[in-house]
Formats: structure tokens, sequence, C-alpha cells
């Protein structure tokens, strides 16, 4: 049997409990699955990477001349999520989002968080990506983040944990609905009675998001003109882009093919300039308008910001959302939901330490060997110190940086991810995993029902990026009443 | 206040669907690419079997075979820069896999697929699935490996790729638009190459004047036939012998055969119309109306007054005037100018500061 020599060792484990069982909500897998003879798991897993490399779902390798494309490693056993666990984690995404918009309303506003005191002024006053240009502008539906994803892990004890919020461009949409068709293509015979909720709906809610939260005219056409804007092809993520904009039915443009005029943004067609309503835009507030923010930026759109300001056109996610995932904003996320909505956080923060509080900081600087040190604005696991494992010389660098610049860090306990069978050198073992699931804000707040789950393929690593040697499994939420 | 670029025309009419004019080049490169991939492929195919039939040749019949054949796609320079001498090995490799040579077929290749890849959102998933495939087809060959396995082999690959690529755009891409760009591309290619197929003859020194009409003359004509997949075709029109009259006449006039200049003109006008929104018979800006005049024109020239201007001069001009007209049609529908972002960033910067005056 496929399974028979896994050991779950001193981890929480998503497919076996502690003694070796099988979880309820894994039992479907586990029968479809055992059977399977490993040469012949090995040949579906070949062909699922074979197929990737012919549809071309890719990512560039920047430091290579050759312009080497690799696949996002995708591991065939698919992560499971039963009903009553997702609803909790639904409610505690719906939870946060909601607030976090408040919170940005708020912060561009009257600021009372601030006054009241539940957030000391000065974090968010020096946050990088506070942008003080916005302040009273109004936003289209009071919406700020219409696209978000929060990455969460789960610990020792099967606790979800927010470990950080997306609140800017997140990315991987894409590899959500590519793994799913995927495994559907290569184990059919998985899905039959599985019960599986489907994710395919998420480019017509992303769309349907768009149009919530167009100007009002459209000049008299029956729906606002979206478009998708990139940084263009030779971007790490283009792929997603392309898939988004194929699937939503709309237009992908780079900032070439967009020029103001009149405080209106039009494209250039081959039939003349169209006006664009909504922007769904997969670049960073910093390169989004040479005239306003960095004018070496080459990608951007010279008067989108006047065009914007001006109410004609609508972008999502909104200019200044960076301010509230700045990983020191995050440790007073629990705060606002407090403060907002009158509620208890449904899904904790992980216990983190401010290295601009006096006390945290002596803690942090004492600690180093043990710690997670982050930099309050990098993504992608980089900007990181990961103390057990990291050498002498890199725990003095990163003291010196902590010394000198306290408001730029955050350290965390190591959490031990849990973990999750995964197919390596022809065999299962255990590795971590995370999940970064998609959450979307139109007229109502809706969850893409699992996400992207993103493994740490190297043994014992922590890190999921795909950018350090992380993979991706297909990720199932079940209906209720499933066994 | 005066804008300091030209300014584009906000579009008249509401369109169904909306093309940038990024997009529209983009297919129209990518056409071209593919249909010139799949011309070099033969031409080299070709050309490596008739050495087959000369059995042992030296290396001045070597070079005096493959030199016209660089000089028909203006190549010859650049081959002189990356090789001493013109021998098959070093031609086939130079016109298959030298990324420099950006005629060759993995240059080719590269950029229709890379093409392909800005307007993925607009093709069709097999049809980028083709280019992708044939890309890591040639990326993943090598020459020695090819020359020892076979290279025809090899080369029905790449053709094969192109057909698949032509009958899934068929039967999987709406017609609209893009579709007409993509053909228009296409055909502009083929007649370009089919002219320079002709040419290539021109460029062929024969050794003796008695040689003219001999066997070595009529199987060069039967290569300038295969490399136009024109041999079938030809022999069920003229069942006979291979004439380099009838051969030119079939090439350029034949226009039920898809590969013949005339066919492939009257294909260019036809979409030039759909893409300018035009009806069928008329002709309204300058570079229509020169088109237009030149295939009128054409239908009236026969072979013999071809031979009689000779033959090199009227393919330079065919060539000339499928130049200027897709000049013409890239500049009015595919290519939007850079804009200037110095200009705008002040232009914008300007008009935020006078906002905030009023």
């Amino acid at each position: 049997m496929l399974f028979d020599n896994y050991q779950p060792e001193d981890f929480f484990d998503e497919m076996f409990t502690a003694d070796g069982s099988v979880r309820p909500h894994y039992r479907g897998v586990a029968d479809a699955l055992n059977p399977v003879d490993p040469g012949e798991f090995r040949n579906k897993q070949a062909a699922v990477e074979a197929a990737f490399m012919r549809g071309g779902v890719t990512f560039t390798v920047y430091s290579d001349a050759q312009g080497t494309e690799r696949i996002f490693p995708f591991d065939c056993v698919p992560r499971v999520i039963s009903a009553e666990e997702w609803d909790v984690v639904e409610r505690g995404l719906i939870q946060r989002l909601t607030a976090l918009n408040l919170f940005l309303h708020d912060i561009y506003h009257e600021q009372k968080i601030l006054k009241d005191r539940v957030i000391p002024p000065q974090y968010l006053l020096t946050a990088k990506h506070f942008r003080r240009e916005f302040m009273h502008f109004e936003v289209p539906k009071d919406v700020y983040v219409h696209i978000c994803g929060s990455d969460l892990i789960r610990d020792r004890d099967g606790r979800y944990l927010v470990l950080e919020d997306n609140l800017r461009c997140p990315s991987g949409a894409s590899y959500m609905l590519e793994n799913r068709a995927a495994l559907k293509r290569t184990f059919p015979e998985l899905f039959q009675a599985s019960g599986v909720r489907p994710v395919s709906h998420y480019p017509a809610e992303l769309l349907k998001a768009m149009q919530h939260c167009a100007p009002k005219n459209f000049d008299g056409r029956d729906a606002p003109q979206c478009v998708l804007l990139t940084p263009g092809v030779f971007n790490s993520a283009y792929f997603e882009h392309a898939f988004l904009a194929r699937q939503m039915g709309i237009p992908i443009v780079e900032g070439r093919d967009l020029v103001v005029r009149d405080f209106k943004v039009f494209m250039r067609t081959t039939a003349g300039l169209v006006k664009v309503d909504v922007i769904y835009r997969r670049i960073d507030d910093d390169f989004l308008d040479p005239s306003v923010f960095r004018p070496d930026s080459l990608l951007g759109v010279p008067g989108l910001v006047n065009a914007y300001r001006a109410g004609n056109v609508s972008l999502a996610n909104s200019i200044g959302t960076g301010v509230a995932d700045d990983k020191v904003v995050y440790y007073f996320v629990p705060r606002m939901i407090r403060y907002y909505l009158g509620e208890e956080p449904i899904l904790p923060n992980v216990d983190t330490y401010l290295a601009s509080e006096p006390e945290d900081c002596a803690f942090i600087l004492d600690n180093l060997d043990k710690l997670v040190v982050k930099s309050a604005n990098e993504a992608g696991g980089y900007g990181m110190l990961m103390g057990p494992w990291a050498s002498r010389q890199e725990i003095a660098d990163f003291r010196v940086q902590i010394e000198a610049n306290p408001r730029n860090f955050i350290a965390q306990h190591p959490i031990s991810l849990s973990r999750h069978p995964t197919w390596v050198d022809d065999r299962f073992e255990g590795r971590h995993i995370d999940l970064r699931p998609y959450i979307l804000c139109g007229e109502k707040i809706v969850v893409t029902p699992g996400g992207l789950t993103r493994v740490a393929l190297r043994k014992g690593s922590l890190v999921v990026n795909s950018s350090q040697g992380g993979g991706s499994k297909d990720t199932w939420v079940l209906r209720h009443g499933v066994r | 206040m005066p804008q300091p670029f030209s300014q584009e025309q906000v579009a008249r009419h509401k369109q169904a669907n909306i093309m940038l004019s990024r997009v529209a080049g983009s297919l129209y490169w990518m056409s071209r690419y593919l249909e010139r991939a799949e011309n070099v492929a033969r031409l080299v195919d070709v050309n490596l079997q008739i050495l087959l039939d000369f059995g042992q040749v030296s290396d001045e019949t070597l070079k005096e075979h493959w030199l016209p054949i660089l000089r028909s796609t203006d190549d010859e320079d650049l081959f002189f820069q990356l090789y001493e001498n013109a021998d098959s090995e070093s031609v086939t490799e130079f016109l298959t896999f030298r990324p420099e040579n950006p005629n060759s077929l993995f240059s080719c290749i590269s950029s229709a697929r890379e093409n392909a890849r800005q307007v993925r959102d607009q093709i069709s998933s097999e049809m980028w699935e083709v280019l992708n495939e044939a890309y890591h087809f040639i990326k993943s060959a090598d020459a020695t490996r090819v020359w020892h396995d076979g290279a025809s082999a090899f080369y029905d690959q790449i053709k094969r790729y192109s057909h698949l690529f032509q009958g899934i755009t068929v039967s999987t891409f709406s017609r609209s638009e893009g579709f007409e760009f993509i053909q228009f591309g296409k055909y502009l290619e083929r007649a370009d190459k089919t002219t320079r197929l002709l040419d290539m003859k021109y460029h062929i020194l024969l050794p003796k004047v008695t040689d003219v009409g001999g066997a070595v003359d009529a199987a060069q004509w039967h290569a300038v036939l295969r490399s136009a997949s024109a041999v079938e075709a030809y022999r069920r029109f003229y069942v006979a012998d291979i004439l380099f009259a009838k051969v030119i006449e079939f090439l350029i006039f034949q226009d039920s055969f898809p590969r013949s200049l005339v066919f492939c003109l009257q294909q260019m006008d036809h979409f030039a119309h759909l893409i300018a929104d035009v009806p069928e018979d008329e002709y309204r800006s300058p570079g229509e109306r020169r088109f237009g005049k030149f295939l009128n024109n054409l239908h009236f020239t026969t072979v013999q007054d071809i031979i009689q201007q000779g033959l090199h001069e009227f393919l330079m001009e065919v060539q000339d005037e499928i130049g200027a007209f897709g000049s013409h049609l890239y500049n009015t529908f595919m290519f939007a100018p850079p804009v200037d972002l110095q200009a705008e960033i002040r232009f914008h910067q300007q008009q935020e500061q006078q906002q905030q005056a009023c």
C-alpha cells in the first residue's frame, strides 16, 4: 500500500493522527491512492509535470541568462480541509478583511484608531506604504482591498494562525485553478463522490468585484470596461496575468497601451482610443504613475493618478493598501478587529515581538538564535532571519540592522508548521505546508473554498516560497455531510 | 493647453471586440514568423536532399549549391561573419540553430512563441500549446544529433507544427479582427518567400550556357517547386516535363494553388479590406490604392512579359510592393508610436498643479 511506510513523526500531520490512523476527511483520498502502484504514481506525477511544461504554466528564472523556464512543482496528493474546519477559516477571513477595509478607510480619513491610542500613531506615520497624498480621498464603495491573500499556517496543535496579510497584489490564484484542473486530468477517480467544492468560479467572482467598484458613468455602455494591467511579459507572474485576463475575458494591457487624456484613461486599439473604467493592476503603487511616484518607472502610465483622483477610473486594489500589510501593522490587526467590530478575532495572529518596543527589542536581541526575524516590508521569503538555522555571521548582521532601524523589524517564535504526505524520491514523506486563500471584496466578501497550498519540498525546510524550493498542492474543501 | 504629442483619435464606433494595437502587432508577427520557419525548414530540407542525388561533390560545388540560398534571404554577409566555409553542415546549422541569425528556424520559432506569449489571453490554449511545444522541440534539439538521426524527420516535424498551428487556428479561433491580422501576416510572409524561392534560381550560376534546359537546370527547377510544396500540384496541371517558363507561370499565376504569388496577394488584399473595414472593391487610402493598382496590373501580365522584363527585376519590384503594403497596414493599425514619457510626465504634473490652483 502506497502509504504503508509513512511516518507522521512529531508534527501535526494533516492526513494522519499521531497514532498513525487516517483522519476521517482524508479517508476518500487514502482509499483511492493506497492501491496505486508506486510506478504508476511516478508516471502520473511525470505526466502532470509534462502537461504544465506544454501549457507553459511556468515561471522564468530571473538569474538565468538562458531564460530557463521552470514549472512550479506540483504534488499529486491533495490537501483536504473538512467542511467544519473551513467554516471557521472562512468566517475568520471575512472578519479580518472587513476590519482591514474599515481600518484603511479610517486611517485615510479621521484616524480615530490613532486618536483613541489603539495603535500608536508613530507606527502608521512611519509605515513605508502609507500614502499621505491620499488622505480624505474617497475610494468607490469604500472598498480599499478587493483582492486579498492572507497566508495561514497551522501549528503543532493544528490551530490555524494568520502569518501575514497580502493586500497589494497577491499572486498564485492561477495556480489554484491550474492545480485543480491538473489533478482532475491525472486522478479523475479521486474526485468521484469526493464532495470537493469547486474553485472554478474565482475569475467570474473577481470580475464581479471589479465591476462593483466601477466609476458611476461608463459612457452609455452596458458594462464597465475592465482591464488587467501587467508589468509585461518578462514579469515572473506573467503567466498568471494572462491566465486570469483570459478567464475573465478582459484585455491584458501594459503601461504603454494606456494613455491619459482629460483625466480619463484610454487604451490604444486598432480603431483608436477606447476608455477604460476599472484596472486590475498587478503593478505596485510605486510604479503605477511616473508623474507622481517613481519617475524612473517605465511600467506605469503618466497621469493615471490624476484620472484616479478625478474618479474616472477605479483601481483594484486601491492605492495605499500596502500600509496594512506592513508586518508591524500586522501586529495590531487583532486590536483592529476588536476596535471596529467589537468581536474577538476568530483566526489569531502568530505571537509577534516588535523591535521598536524597548522591552520586546531587548528580548529579540537576546534570543536572535531562537527567533524568526522579518523585515516589515519584504515578501517572498526575503529579508528574513531564521535564527535556529542561521550562521553566526547572519545573526550578527541582523543584530546591526535591527539596532540601526528597529521600526523595520518584527520577530516570532518559529512555528512548527503542519506537515503533509508529499511524493519525494518515489515515496511519501512529511513536508511542511501553508495555505494562501483568496478573498474577494465586491458587493460582499467571498472566500474561494480552498486556495493555494504551498509545500516546502526540501526536507525539514519551513520556507514554502516558489523562489526558494517550494511546490504546491491542490487544495480541497469538502461539502458538509461528506464522509 | 497644447499637448506635446500627436493626438490619437478616440474610437468613432463602439467595437464589439476591442483589440489593442500591440496585440494586433503580436498576432501579425506570430503568424509571419511561423510561416517563415516553415519556409526555411522546407528550403533546407529540399536542398539537403538534392545533394544526395549529386553523389560525391567537391567543396566548390557545395559552395555553389548553398550560396544562392544564403543570397536569396539576404543572409550572406552575416553568414561569413560566423563561418569561413559554406558547406552543408555550416549552412544547415546557420539556417536552423544559430540564434545570431534572426531568420534561423530557432529564431523564427522563438519569436513566434514570444509574440504568442504576449497575447496568450487572446489566442486559444491549443494554438499556444503548439507553439510552445515547437519551441521546446527545437530548443532541446542539437545540430549534431539532428545531423546523425536524419535531418528530414526533424524538418518534417517543424513543418507539421506549422500546419497543425494553421489548422488549429482555423478551427479554434474566432473570425474576428485578430484572425484577419493572423491571415494577413501569413500570406504576406508566404508571398515574400515565394518570390525569394524563384529568385534563388537567378543567383545560381550555371557552369555552361548549354546547361540551360539540361539535366542540372531541370533538377534545380524541380528543387524550387519542391521548396514550395508545389511538385504534385504542378504535375497535375502540366503533367510532363519541368520547364522553367511553366514553373514560373505556375508559382506566380496559378491562383488555385495556395502558395502561388497571385493567390497570396489576393488573400492579402482580401484580409486588408476586412481589417480596414472597406468594401472588397474599394481602395480608399493611398497605400490601398497603390496595392490595388499593382494587383490589377499583374492580372494583365503574362509569363512572357516577365521573362522579357527579367525575372529577377520583376521579383524585386514585387518584393517592394509587398513591403510597402505591409508597412502601410502595420503603421495604420498595429503600430502605436511610443509615447514621449518625459513629455507625458511634465504634462500631467502641470495639469495637476493647475487643478490644485483652482
